[in-house]
């Protein structure tokens, strides 16, 4: 029974890896860019989220709903502006400049609000949980997975309901033919970031409601949410909530059988992922 | 009047390589011309150019009098140019519904052509409208992407060899396509490399070798030596 | 292969080289006989600078001539260190030879790294090693014997007579403590030599050359007979017996350690990122002017803290995206002048043939 909880546990974490996967996965899908500044970005919401909590005195669902249009906005500026201009064959620069960003972003949030932890406080719903046969399951674990499912039914409604989906999936085929459609994908491109941007920020709800927090701890969010898309295979998004669900399972199951194993655990079970299904579990068809 | 569409003096270079060498030529409302020549003389380099993948001189290109050349090809597409590339290039990841869906994404100005009226030009289409567009046989392909070009219903419509790789039977039915197009209003410029199709569809015809046009005449005008030395340079 | 018609010769060496070999050899004699006027903080910003530029050069090796964007360097500087703290607590080996154990040791560990993340392309393998320099790290901190997560330090009696320092306490008349400093000092000027050099010396056979033709263009090296798998475990391998080695040189120096420290990411692979990007990636000039960049600014603005590591990361990002070939690059082109050169060029004659770039626009 104790095993039954743990691995509910496991899944409902999962939720939140794919959560911090969603935006890594939306970009990479459609401009094959890898933002390693992406975790730094998931740290910036929750500081600009519990910003907004704290002056305004909003609740916590409340603040990232307002916090929504200005990650977008600095999603949009930063793809226009700065990421668009590196874009290429060559990997090496978007890599470098990502990696400059992400050094930029952590020390200005340590200049800022300093290395103590925080947290955005969520009042009784963080401690509170239900009963499901006999298995208690907290209230903000759950919430955490559903946000993720809707997040990723939203994403697919997206790709294939829209003309901006459509769009989405043209330029990533063929950005050259798609200019010919009256698409510019340099704007096809900016406004995804934004999208993802959007998604960094319900993931910087739950991360700073369910946990501490503190300026460095963004690199380990964005390994998470890289395996969890490598195990899913590249572009499939239910393949990362997937791939989220085995790192989280994988770390409450080594938790469980020693605490210092909880972190390695999820790390082994993405290299064992990659050593049998180097495509990942969902890998698409075409690539 | 001023023609419709318009290249003075146009050059088009990539990198080091120059492909156009001062081409001039005019497309007047409602006209069809065609562009023969063989392979590499620069016809879809020409193309290109005016539909904006290639960047030109400002001046290069003139559309309804308005100096283009400089303007990418997703501001060109908006103002009634549309291409129907060489080799097609359907996306793969589009059924052939949404292929043709997107073909408006740019300019939605409305008018004739729609998703019905594409389906009625080529009725096989609407059979296969939920398949992924290169699922297709290569006229089918063809077919979905004249349908995404004219969705947007274009002032002009730029074909770069349609017949490309297709047997003959099947380029005589696209072919039949083009009096409906040029009925719906739209200009249209054809490359071709097949001179008795070009022939037979075009007001008028240019010939190009080596970056520069050769030749420029009426079909009827033109005598078969000289297209041949149009064509291939002429024999000293 | 066609062959040249005689008046062409094939050079890679320039004048601007040849000068600047007798400049290096001087510049080595200095650097040798340093310890004997200068102070004790200069020989260890002097140990510093060195070190952090055999890491560059190495790093630069991968992602400028091999294209592999490695950020799990740390991996190997912790597992070079770990491994000569290792064999010198448990095995009383003297610390000085266990420097080589080092570097074998990260040779080992890049065996089954590479066979992991060569699965992965371009960005995510960039990913990849460092999720395994996590993992290493990760399981070195359960190694009780050697501190677990909390680290140790060098045995004093390891330290007090590893070799040589006994012949320099008595040569310079210094402490046991300033003649390691010197000591790690000598180590790494061999160390930072041998690097360029052999750097320098692969890049230029026909090895080398292949390398490059890997990183512009996998196709067409494969076309012309080069292994571009070959090539990359090559690189990946020499890296990373490079990196241990400094690894095993850097904590003989600070003679304590711990995992967070040894597999520092900051330390051993942002910085070092940082060095070959504004210096100026795929040269070996790039390393060495960006590590002395690297160092003024950070004894500049080392007291600002966090202010110091933003303005890095806003250099480095202005950098990629105004001049990517970074500050030797600009130099470069100015002036025309290599210090290394390891591409062939040919002189004499004329260039017929213009060769079309795709470049669209
Ligand atoms: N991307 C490119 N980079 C360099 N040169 C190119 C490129 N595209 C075309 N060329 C060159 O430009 C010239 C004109 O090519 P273009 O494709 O316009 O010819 P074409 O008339 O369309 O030929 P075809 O009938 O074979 O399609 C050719 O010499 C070709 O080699
Ligand atoms: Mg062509």
């Amino acid at each position: 029974m104790i095993w039954v909880d743990t691995i509910l546990q496991g899944i409902l974490l999962g939720g939140l890896y794919a959560l911090f996967a969603a935006g890594l996965s939306l970009v990479f899908g459609i401009m094959r860019l890898v933002n390693l500044a992406h975790g730094d970005l998931i740290v910036l919401g929750a500081y600009l989220i519990l910003l907004l909590v704290t002056l305004t005195g909003l609740s916590p669902f409340v603040a990232a709903a307002v916090a929504m249009p200005f990650m977008f906005a600095l999603g949009y500026g930063l793809q226009k502006f700065m990421l668009n201009r590196v874009l290429g064959d060559d990997i090496l620069p978007p890599l470098l400049v990502t990696f400059g960003l992400s050094v930029v972003l952590q020390n200005a949030l340590l200049e800022g609000f300093s290395a103590d932890s925080q947290r955005i406080q969520a009042g009784s719903l963080s401690t509170a949980s239900i009963e499901i046969a006999g298995i208690g399951l907290g209230v903000m674990p759950l919430l955490t997975f559903g946000s993720a499912l809707v997040v990723i039914i939203g994403l697919n409604q997206l790709f294939y309901r829209t003309s901006l989906g459509r769009a989405f999936r043209a330029t990533s085929d063929d950005p050259t033919t798609a200019s010919l459609m009256g698409i510019k994908p340099a704007g096809i491109f900016a406004k995804a970031t934004g999208i993802a941007m959007i998604i960094v920020t319900i993931a910087a709800l739950y991360l700073g409601m369910r946990s501490n927090f503190d300026p460095s701890i963004g690199p380990a969010r964005l390994i998470y949410a890289f395996e969890a898309v490598i195990i899913g295979g590249l572009g499939s998004l239910w393949g990362t909530l997937a791939g989220g669900v085995i790192i989280g399972v994988a770390q409450t199951v080594g938790a469980a059988i020693n605490p210092e194993w909880q972190i390695l655990a999820g790390h082994v079970a993405f290299l064992v992922v990659l050593l049998l299904r180097p495509r990942g579990l969902f890998p698409r068809a075409v690539d | 009047m001023t023609a419709l569409l318009e290249t003075r003096g146009l050059t088009a270079r990539y990198g080091d390589f120059q492909a156009l060498f001062g081409v001039d030529l005019v497309l007047d409302e409602g006209e069809t011309i065609a562009i023969i020549g063989s392979n590499g003389a620069g016809k879809t380099t020409l193309m290109r150019s005016i539909a904006g993948v290639l960047r030109n001189p400002v001046d290069g290109i003139r559309f309804e009098g308005r100096a283009i050349g400089d303007r990418p090809a997703d501001e060109i597409m908006a103002m009634g140019i549309a291409m129907v590339p060489e080799g097609r290039k359907l996306f793969p990841s589009l059924s052939v519904e949404e292929n043709l869906q997107i073909g408006a994404y740019g300019r939605q100005t409305g008018g004739y052509w729609s998703l019905e009226t594409v389906y009625e030009l080529f009725p096989v289409l609407k059979e296969r409208r939920s398949n992924p567009g290169t699922a297709l046989s290569g006229g089918q392909q063809q077919m979905v992407a004249i349908g995404r070009a004219l969705m947007s219903n274009p002032r002009v419509l730029l074909c770069d060899e349609i017949s490309l790789g297709l047997a003959p039977v099947i380029i005589k039915d696209i072919y039949k396509a083009v009096p409906r197009i040029r009925e719906s209003g739209a200009s249209m410029i054809v490359v071709e490399q097949d001179i008795g199709q070009a022939m037979a569809v075009a007001d008028r015809v240019y010939c190009m070798m080596e970056g520069r046009i050769t030749l420029t005449g009426r079909p009827g005008d033109l005598s078969r030596e000289a297209i041949h030395d149009a064509y291939f340079g002429a024999q000293a | 292969m066609s062959k040249l018609p005689p008046n062409y010769s094939v050079q890679t060496r320039t004048r601007a080289s040849s000068i600047s070999a007798i400049v290096a050899l001087v510049l080595v004699v200095v650097a040798i006989a340093l310890p004997a006027f200068a102070s004790r903080s200069l020989i260890q910003d002097m140990f510093f600078i060195l070190t952090m530029l055999v890491l560059a050069q190495f790093w630069n090796l991968l992602a400028g001539y091999g294209g592999l964007v490695s950020v799990g360097q740390q991996a190997f500087v912790g597992i070079g260190a770990y491994a000569m703290f290792g064999v010198v607590i448990l095995l009383g080996f003297d610390p000085v030879a266990s420097i080589l154990i080092g570097g074998i040791a990260a040779l080992v560990l890049a065996i089954p790294t590479a066979f992991f993340a060569f699965r992965l392309q371009g960005a995510y393998f960039a990913i990849g090693t460092w999720v395994i320099a996590e993992v290493v790290r990760l399981l070195v901190a359960q190694w009780k014997s050697v501190g677990g997560g909390t680290g140790t330090s060098l045995p004093r009696s390891a330290t007090s007579d590893m070799w040589f320092t006994g012949t320099i306490e008595t040569l310079f008349d210094v402490k046991s403590a300033a003649a390691r400093d010197i000591l790690a000092y000598w180590l790494a000027v061999v160390l930072a030599v041998a690097t360029i050099a052999g750097i320098y010396w692969l890049l230029r056979t026909k090895r080398g050359l292949g390398l490059a033709a890997v990183r512009d263009n996998i196709e067409a090296a494969k076309s012309v007979g080069v292994d571009a798998v070959r090539m990359k475990w090559l690189v990946f391998l020499v890296s990373a017996f490079g990196t241990g080695l400094a690894g095993g040189l850097i904590y003989l120096q600070k003679a304590r350690i711990s995992p967070d420290a040894a597999f520092s990411l900051q330390d051993w692979t942002a910085y070092v990122i940082f060095i070959v990007v504004i210096g100026g990636i795929g040269t070996i000039e790039g390393p060495i002017l960006g590590v002395l960049v690297f160092f003024i600014l950070q004894s500049l603005l080392a007291d600002y803290g966090s202010w110091y590591l933003m303005v890095l990361g806003l250099i480095g990002i202005a950098i990629m995206l105004f001049a990517p070939r970074g500050l030797w690059g600009l130099f470069s082109d100015r002036t025309g002048i290599e210090l290394f050169p390891v591409r062939r060029r040919l002189t004499g004659g004329r260039l017929s043939a213009t060769l079309p770039s795709s470049k669209e626009e």
